[in-house]
């Protein structure tokens, strides 16, 4: 499947923003709505959620794989569809929508950025003429595994997870709590890494010879005993977590000292960019349901969304939503150009949309009152994961200290 | 707080002074009666007492418990013979103190809320001397659980609504009152019931003709906290759908044990089952186990609901207690977590928790004086707000540990703890903060129309008779 890139405005800076759907996106949206309200009801999320499976194999198939929207970063050329943040943030707000237990924010988005990165760096170290020839060939050989997985990530027949808490910020570095040796073997633990469940392949950050480096481990490889995944309990029922642990485990890096920071820096920032439109997603779903259940609802002979107390809690989230679609396509909009806002929008899109979502989901569970508090009734799932998302990539507190420093509005001292 | 409760009507009349829910101050029959007026001095002499007959190190718990009611010492402020010496309320805190100090037991207040906050005040206040010598004992130390049934799937906030039947059935042989069977299962408050009437409103209690005859239940309720460890149930039911919905309602204790009784767990989104569906079928209730007059069932209901919110807003704790305490600890113990912003957002809570519970102990001072305020249904939607608040704010704080959930394990809890177990947990519970013992928008309703005497909602559903009312 290919999508064409929507109209793109100049690559300006702030104020220039592409902020409508494209009408190629809006297919792609109906298609992916489709395919969720087909294979992801609530009911079948619920299901999943007890079964204690990793991720909906099954659906991730048919989404990621058969409707190629596994490959929506990826140029065709590297064996992806060629689309952009703008249209992987339409599939990510479908997601939201619908809870959807598939690892397409960490997979599609952040590993996939990750690796795109590294591929990147190998071009830009071909015209760097000051590189000497022995890291020039070592960026080589990284940039061809970086390649062959990215092309196994884009065809949706692989899940790739970047091994870092899912808790990192971008723009606050994480520490790194893995060794690597000279021969890219891998010693240590990262915790609370999202979806390392579903991984086929992790790519770890680690300390090597030279300076921090990012590895491909293949969690089906033959030393796979070298390699330990503890599932931790999640909050979001949606999501798995789980701690790694290495033990010499055997990888191959994908990118170099400067090259690998880089790589999980821009990792990061888009996927908390697009995570805005995950957010925007569940968040319109919360409302759309409460409004819905609200008209039905009747008490004291009248429907209690007919109480003005409760229009206006409605009116003032959908006030909230208007400017949460805003922000996270601004976030998605400058990521698809590469915008030097980006950081800006990103942190923003963040900042706002994070706080919306977890409003929409407590605001949906008051409004309809004790079958709200039930399992049963799927606003816990969305309640769980509004919350989870709340901390995911970056709690909005952090993103505000990344935008003191972006804009210039620095904390009092002393 | 006890656990919960269930909705309360915004746009009813008031249900009357809560100084109504006091001790009506006759003394019980078979109770020692105080001497001369009960003061603090007096009670710690009663505590001596007690401690040296029972040593808490050396007593069974359950054995404790029964000998402190028996000395009025359990609520001070109840009569003499029903667990108290018709002391002053506020008086509690001197024993609660003396006990504590000793070591002594407590009735371990989370598990039997429902019967200490609900159930007991309303029996006090409409129960007949049977009911009370029977009832009450037992409920305050533990050995008996309370559940409420109040709350059907189409009655909530609209809890006046309600669809479950009541249908008076007359004893084959009136004038022999109930079969032993009855009796039995009345557990010895049934044949020879006595109406009480209503001390305060309607003078000295009136006597009335022995109850005979049963009630037949039909119908079914839900969100029931406990139902699956109770042993009586507070029942309101539809006595007569021909007149408005708020007039044919009667209140019944409903024994949990009675074979038309169906307990099936509810989940929650905390993973646990600490409330029920309850399916009522051809349950027979004794007319003995009636509270009130027929068809006086939303009146007594009234007193139940009111009374919770008195002992939500009644009280005198330390500062930090509760959930701001939980955060505050994980801040001190925590360095690592902190930063400029949730520090502000914390800060900010705190001094809400601070004066919330300034206002709590307010409340408690002008109930003390005998001049309650409307302040008590503030109380519960200021602790319903900042429990989500409070906790929402710890899971964020937490991090990658705010991430993870200690347990998902569907079970049915005895006891409800709205500070225990992990963040995740207090947070998903709080949730709940809001909506039982009616939603925080219910009680914004309450204080618009009945303290701020803000005109009401048009209605249309008040005066029609229930069974025309569409459904
Ligand atoms: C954890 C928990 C424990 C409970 N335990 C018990 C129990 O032990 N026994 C028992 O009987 N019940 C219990 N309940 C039930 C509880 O009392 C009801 O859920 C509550 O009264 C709300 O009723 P509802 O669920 O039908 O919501 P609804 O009444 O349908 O309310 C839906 C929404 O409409 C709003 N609304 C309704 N009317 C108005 C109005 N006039 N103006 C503005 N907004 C309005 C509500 O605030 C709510 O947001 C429990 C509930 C919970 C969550």
């Amino acid at each position: 499947m290919t999508h064409q890139a929507p109209t793109q405005p100049p690559q300006e800076g702030a104020g220039s923003a592409h902020l409508l759907y494209s009408e190629q996106e809006e297919d792609l949206r109906a298609a992916v709505r489709a395919l969720l309200a087909d294979r992801c009801p609530p009911e079948t999320v619920l299901a999943h959620a007890e079964g204690g499976r990793a991720y909906d194999t099954a659906l991730w198939q048919a989404l990621g794989a058969e409707m190629g929207t596994a490959g929506l970063l990826v140029p065709e050329q590297l064996g992806g569809a060629g689309g952009s943040a703008r249209e992987a943030a339409v599939v990510l707000e479908e997601l939201g929508r619908a809870v959807s237990p598939v690892p397409y924010l960490t997979s599609a988005v952040i590993a996939t950025q990750a690796l795109l990165s590294c591929v990147g760096a190998m071009a830009d170290a071909n015209t760097d003429s000051g590189e000497q020839p022995r890291a020039a060939a070592e960026t080589a050989a990284d940039a061809e595994v970086a390649v062959e997985l990215l092309a196994a990530l884009a065809s949706g027949e692989r899940v790739g997870v970047l091994a870092v808490p899912l808790s990192s910020a971008p723009g606050s570095a994480s520490a790194v709590t893995v060794r690597a040796d000279a021969h890219a073997a891998l010693t240590g633990q990262i915790a609370g890494v999202a979806d390392a469940l579903a991984a086929d392949v992790l790519l770890v950050p680690a300390d090597g010879p030279d300076g921090v480096g990012l590895y491909a481990v293949e969690t089906s490889a033959p030393k796979a005993a070298r390699l330990r995944l503890d599932p931790s309990t999640p909050l979001d029922l949606t999501r798995t977590l789980a701690r790694i642990s290495l033990d010499a485990m055997s990888a191959r890096r994908v990118a170099g000292p400067g090259g690998a920071e880089a790589a999980i820096a821009r990792a990061l920032l888009t996927g908390a960019g697009l995570l805005a439109s995950e957010q925007l997603g569940l968040a319109e779903w919360c409302l759309t349901q409460t409004v819905r259940y609200t008209k039905e609802r009747h008490q004291f002979g009248r429907p209690v969304g007919s109480f003005q107390a409760l229009k206006h809690r409605m009116a003032a989230l959908w006030l909230d939503l208007v400017s949460a679609r805003a922000a996270a396509r601004a976030a998605a909009d400058a990521l698809a150009t590469g915008d030097r806002d980006a950081p800006v929008a990103v942190a923003v899109a963040q900042a706002h949309t994070a706080r919306v979502a977890v409003r929409a989901a407590q605001e949906c569970v008051q409004l309809h009152g004790g079958i709200g508090m039930t399992w049963e009734h799927p606003a816990h799932l969305y309640l769980k994961r509004a919350k989870s998302d709340e901390i995911a990539l970056g709690t909005p507190g952090r993103h505000q200290e990344v935008l003191a420093r972006l804009i210039d509005l620095p904390a009092p001292t002393g | 707080m006890s656990a919960k409760n269930t909705a309360v009507e915004a746009a009813e009349p008031s249900p009357g002074p809560i100084a109504a829910a006091e001790p009506s101050g006759s003394p019980a029959d078979g109770a020692e009666p105080p001497p001369g007026p009960i003061d603090a001095a007096e009670l710690r002499r009663r505590v001596a007492q007690l401690l040296a007959a029972y040593d808490p190190a050396t007593t069974a718990r359950a054995d404790f418990l029964r000998a402190q009611f028996d000395a009025g010492l359990a609520w001070v402020h109840y009569p003499a013979g029903l667990g108290g010496l018709g002391a002053p309320r506020a008086l509690q805190g001197v024993v609660t103190a003396e006990l504590d100090a000793a070591g002594a037991p407590d009735n371990d207040p989370r598990r039997i809320g429902i019967g200490l906050g609900m159930a007991a005040p309303t029996i006090l206040r409409y129960g007949t001397k049977d009911q009370q010598r029977r009832l009450l004992r037992p409920l305050w130390t533990g050995d008996e659980v309370w559940c409420q049934l109040f709350s059907e799937p189409g009655a909530g906030s609209d809890l006046a609504a309600l669809a479950t039947r009541a249908v008076y059935v007359p004893a084959a042989h009136p004038s022999e009152g109930h079969s032993a069977d009855d009796a039995e299962r009345a557990g010895g408050f049934g044949a020879t019931a006595r109406e009480r009437g209503e001390p305060g409103e309607h003078g000295e209690p009136g006597e009335e003709a022995p109850r005979s005859g049963e009630w037949v239940i039909d119908g079914q309720k839900v969100w029931t906290s406990s139902a699956h460890v109770a042993r009586w149930g507070i029942l309101i039911a539809r006595t007569d759908p021909d007149l408005p919905k708020h007039r044919g309602i009667s209140y019944f204790i409903c024994d949990m044990t009675d074979p038309g009784v169906e307990v099936r767990p509810l989940r929650q989104i905390t993973g646990e089952a600490e409330f029920n569906e309850v399916f009522l079928t051809g349950v027979r209730i004794p007319d003995s186990h009636r509270l009130g007059a027929p068809g006086e069932g939303w009146r007594v209901a009234q007193t139940t609901l009111m009374n919770e919110r008195v002992a939500i807003g009644g009280g005198s704790v330390p500062r930090e207690h509760g959930m701001i305490g939980v955060a505050a600890r994980t801040w001190r113990e925590r360095p690592d977590l902190r930063t400029h912003d949730l520090h502000q957002r914390l800060l900010r809570l705190w001094v809400e928790a601070e004066a919330a519970r300034y206002a709590g102990e307010r409340l408690g001072q002008q109930l003390a004086i005998g001049q309650p305020g409307p302040e008590g249904s503030a109380m519960k939607l200021a602790f319903a707000r900042l429990h989500q608040e409070v906790s929402g704010l710890e899971v964020e704080l937490l991090g990658d540990e705010g991430l993870t959930y200690d347990d998902w394990t569907m079970r049915r809890p005895e006891l409800v703890d709205f500070t225990g177990r992990e963040a995740g947990y207090r947070y998903l519970r709080a949730k709940g903060n809001s909506i039982e013992g009616g939603t925080s928008e219910v009680l914004l309703n309450i204080i618009a129309e009945r303290v701020l005497g803000l005109p009401p909602e048009p209605r249309t559903d008040k005066d029609a008779a229930w069974k025309d009312l569409p459904r």
